[in-house]
């Protein structure tokens, strides 16, 4: 059975010292290994930007697409291969701004694809401008003044557009979120996990410490109950978004693989393609 | 006796004209004539003028008719827009709800018939359409229990009784039109036709149905006219084949959605038009450094940006080749036929996957929505090829290395693997990489990719990469054409030559890479050489010109006002341009 180490391959990230996203990393790889995975069964397929970077740093197949891309994409393998397992990862501008269309519509769709985004309020690889998850008022380069657009509440949408499995964690917190990852991936559908993954080279407002000082955990709010959808986004705009831990499971939801008619129960990349004689045939008579 | 006739229904949209035309099709390619039906439409569900027009012959024909034998007319804007069409003995058949009337000149002979006031005795004035159909089959001299069993088909869900007034309906337009027109009216006796099932699909029905036999399992497209018939019959279809139709948020899900699967193994399609084919440019260009397999349907229609989305154009041509930043392989393919689109369906399945790029199989709207009679297509042609794919287990990896996804060999195409075989792992990345897919910038390495993937295609094998008739050693004029020109263009020639002018044809299958050496001889052998295309800026007569020059003998022939060439524009005017020496 595979270890953490069996997902480690030798390529060096080219993150900078201290960025959150190797824990992000880390997590994936023991989470992987926690359910029972092995590389071959494992497809990471992420966007561009600092995070994107990922699906190359993990020893398993990767897909590193364009930005705003990684959940078509990441739907597309598995809609071909439902026996692979298969994580799409990226970054707040790369899942929030540019790819906000196709987050929503993952999450509608609701394709058995685990999301994790790293979240770290800032574009970092085009070196510091506003993303649709910094604060108002928060300054870049980009907005000299402070940003004036109000920022974005993914967790609610992500309530609100009907998402099964919504998660928040931090990533210090690196038994937490090997946890987080282990459910999502288990979770039958989509699941989305927001990693506050902090940009020490270009956020000095949202880092270790402020998360440290502003999260709340979820296990600490008496009577929290995941399942409550309700009080999940009641919870979440009494901390401004701010909190950690499994807000939303739903575990009934069927996932778009076990609704589609028709849809087969062996991997689509394994069939035969020969079409039989008969068959063509009665499709011909259809036009005659 | 007639062995052609040209018929044409029109009203306002949402009026049922387009079942009108079907079921009269229907039962008319049963009998075994040769159909070809274009419907004129506009980007609308209630109103606006509508009309579909069909010519029925003893004989293949593929393109929309000069002139028009019979009209239907459910209002007088049918009358007023289409009665020019109308030759001397034509006929026209109006309501008599709209008080019909013939427009000064016309010399086709008018029929009253209360179409409506029939229906609306049967019980509903939908049923007018049924009591045209009849009234058209008196006029023709075809039976009406022909009508029989497609009435049956139509309507037998809605039980025994909607199909008895159909028919009632029917024979009570026959009756109708032998009391009003009685001996007055000559009727148009049609030749009676071999009596051989053929099919009758449009473009669209032939590229779905190539896609199915060619192994795609999935589609993930958005809606677009005139595209959305390829998915909406793949949508009825894919389930019995386990695989099924993913409706995207837009194009760019479509096209990236499309390039998941493929990668993962899966033969995969989108389909679309020009807005469509806009968005989905950074995708292609994706599929083309991933080296990733992409079959892309591109329905030309009239540009730029929703320009006439329901009018023929062929103006995506140099976007679809060029098209994407950057230099990628790319292949894109033309049929000329319902049955080309079939056969190359099929084979933009197997090049993109033996070339391991994108290939983009265009058409255009009249290709894509014109519907006819095409013939028992042949089983034996199907042949799945998936080139360098390997599905076997690979032996196991020392230290982890990656597979040589992208190593670098002779032809350019390296050894595949999909995701999941057992020690297959590597990486894909859209950023320049190495073999084994690992992100590099190294000169050497750059240098190496771009030059194996650019040589992938450049000796691209492909069956039949022009069309051609080719009937003199030297021609007074070469047409050359791509997409559905082909049936104007090819009906204009007899005419052309009984001019007495020499004319060969050339209708590109392969616009890219573009066949220049199999388009140089008959260049060469060409006094003058016609471009005729769908465009205002001559967009086929430059590839040509740039691929394979004589350009000084080249001059085009272009037509962008949203309507399909007729043989009559292309006859004439490469008569005029022939005889000014123009060219």
């Amino acid at each position: 059975m595979a270890t953490f180490k069996d997902f480690r391959n030798q390529v060096k990230p080219n993150w900078c010292p201290g960025c959150g996203d190797f824990s992000v990393q880390a997590a994936i790889q023991r989470a992987a290994a926690n359910v029972g995975l092995e590389p071959d069964d494992l497809a990471v397929v992420s966007g561009i930007g600092c995070s994107g970077r990922i699906s190359g740093y993990i020893n398993a197949y990767g897909f590193h697409g364009i930005h705003g891309r990684s959940l078509p994409i990441a739907q597309g393998v598995k809609m071909a291969n439902r026996d692979l397992t298969v994580i799409a990862s990226g970054g707040d501008g790369d899942g929030f701004a540019i790819g906000m269309g196709h987050t929503i519509h993952a999450m509608r769709r609701n394709i058995d694809v685990t999301y994790i985004v790293m979240d770290n309020q800032i574009y970092g690889l085009t070196k510091g401008q506003t993303s649709p998850t910094s604060a108002e008022g928060f300054k870049t380069k980009s907005t000299p003044s402070g940003s004036i657009e109000s920022s974005l509440s993914i967790m609610e949408l992500a309530l609100s557009s009907g998402c099964g499995f919504v998660a928040q964690s931090f990533s210090t917190d690196l038994k937490d979120l090997v946890a987080i990852i282990e459910l999502g991936i288990q979770h039958k559908g989509f699941s989305l996990i927001n990693v506050f993954s902090p940009c020490v080279t270009f956020n000095k407002v949202n880092t270790y410490d402020w998360f440290k000082q502003n999260l709340v955990s979820l296990n600490d709010i008496e009577g929290y109950d995941p399942t409550n959808r309700m009080l999940a986004m009641q919870t979440l705009m009494e901390h401004d978004g701010l909190v950690k831990g499994l807000i939303y499971h739903n575990p009934t939801r069927p996932s778009y693989q076990e609704s589609v008619r028709g849809y087969s129960a062996e991997a689509l990349s394994k069939q035969n393609l020969a079409l039989p004689e008969e068959k063509f045939t009665e499709l011909m008579a259809e036009f005659m | 006796m007639i062995e052609q006739l040209s018929w044409k229904v029109g009203g306002q949209q949402g009026e049922g004209i387009e079942s009108t035309g079907e079921i009269f099709a229907i039962a008319l390619n049963r009998m075994g004539y040769y159909l070809y039906g274009y419907r004129h439409f506009s980007s609308r569900i209630k109103g606006g003028h509508t009309n579909n027009k069909i010519r029925v012959s003893t004989n293949e024909v593929r393109s929309v008719s000069d002139d028009l034998d019979m009209l239907i007319a459910f209002d007088q804007e049918t009358i007023d827009v289409n009665a020019h069409e109308l030759h001397s003995g034509g006929i026209i058949i109006g309501d008599a709800k709209f008080k019909p009337v013939k427009p000064e000149g016309c010399k086709a002979e008018l029929v009253i018939i209360p179409f409506s006031e029939i229906a609306t005795e049967l019980g509903t004035s939908l049923m007018k359409n049924m009591v045209a159909i009849g009234a058209t089959s008196a006029a023709l001299g075809v039976d009406t229990a022909t009508y029989q069993a497609v009435v049956e088909e139509i309507f037998g869900r809605k039980g025994e009784k909607v199909v008895t007034s159909n028919m009632e309906a029917i024979q009570r337009g026959a009756d109708a039109f032998v009391q009003s027109a009685g001996n007055s009216v000559q009727t148009l006796s049609l030749k009676k036709a071999d009596g051989k099932n053929r099919m009758f699909m449009i473009g669209n029905d032939a590229i779905a149905l190539g896609a199915l036999a060619g192994g795609a399992r999935l589609m993930a497209a958005y809606p677009i006219t005139p595209a959305s018939e390829i998915m909406e019959y793949l949508i009825k279809k894919l389930p019995e084949f386990g695989g099924t139709v993913i409706q995207t948020e837009d194009e760019i899900a479509a096209a990236t959605m499309a390039i998941g699967s493929n990668y993962a193994g899966v033969r995969t399609l989108t389909a679309s038009a020009g807005p469509g084919l806009s968005l989905m440019m950074e995708a292609i260009g994706l599929s083309g450094i991933t080296e990733t397999p992409l079959v892309i349907v591109d329905t030309q229609r009239g540009g730029p940006s929703t320009g006439l989305p329901t009018k023929q154009e062929q103006s995506d041509l140099l976007a679809m080749i060029y098209g994407t930043h950057g230099e990628i392989p790319k292949i894109v393919i033309a049929p000329s036929t319902v049955e080309e689109a079939f056969y190359d369906a099929i084979e933009a399945f197997n090049l993109a996957e033996e070339y391991q790029c994108p290939v983009i199989l265009l058409s255009d709207l009249q290709l894509s929505l014109g519907k006819q009679t095409v013939e028992p297509l042949d089983y034996h042609k199907i042949k799945i090829r998936r080139g360098k794919l390997n599905d076997q287990e690979l032996p196991e990896r020392e230290d982890k290395a990656y597979f040589k996804r992208f190593e670098v060999t002779d032809d350019g195409v390296s050894n595949r693997v999909i995701p999941g075989t057992k020690n297959g792992v590597f990486h894909v990345t859209g950023v320049e990489h190495d073999e084994t897919g690992k992100p590099s910038e190294v000169p050497e390495n750059r240098k190496d990719q771009m030059e194996k993937r650019l040589r992938k295609i450049s000796n691209l094998s492909f069956p039949v990469p022009i069309y051609k008739r080719e009937e003199h050693e030297e021609s007074d004029v070469l047409l050359i054409g791509f997409n559905s020109t082909r049936g104007s263009i090819e009906e204009a020639i007899p005419r052309l030559e009984e001019d007495g002018f020499k004319v060969n044809h050339a209708q590109i299958r392969l616009v890219h890479p573009f066949p220049s050496d199999e388009l140089l001889p008959m260049l060469k052998a060409a006094k003058k050489v016609v471009v005729v295309e769908h465009n205002a800026t001559g967009q086929l007569a430059s590839l040509v010109k740039m691929n394979a020059g004589h350009g000084d003998k080249i001059e085009s022939l272009l037509k962008y006002d949203g309507n399909p060439f007729l043989p009559g524009d292309i006859h004439q005017q490469c008569k005029e341009m022939l005889a000014n020496g123009h060219i």
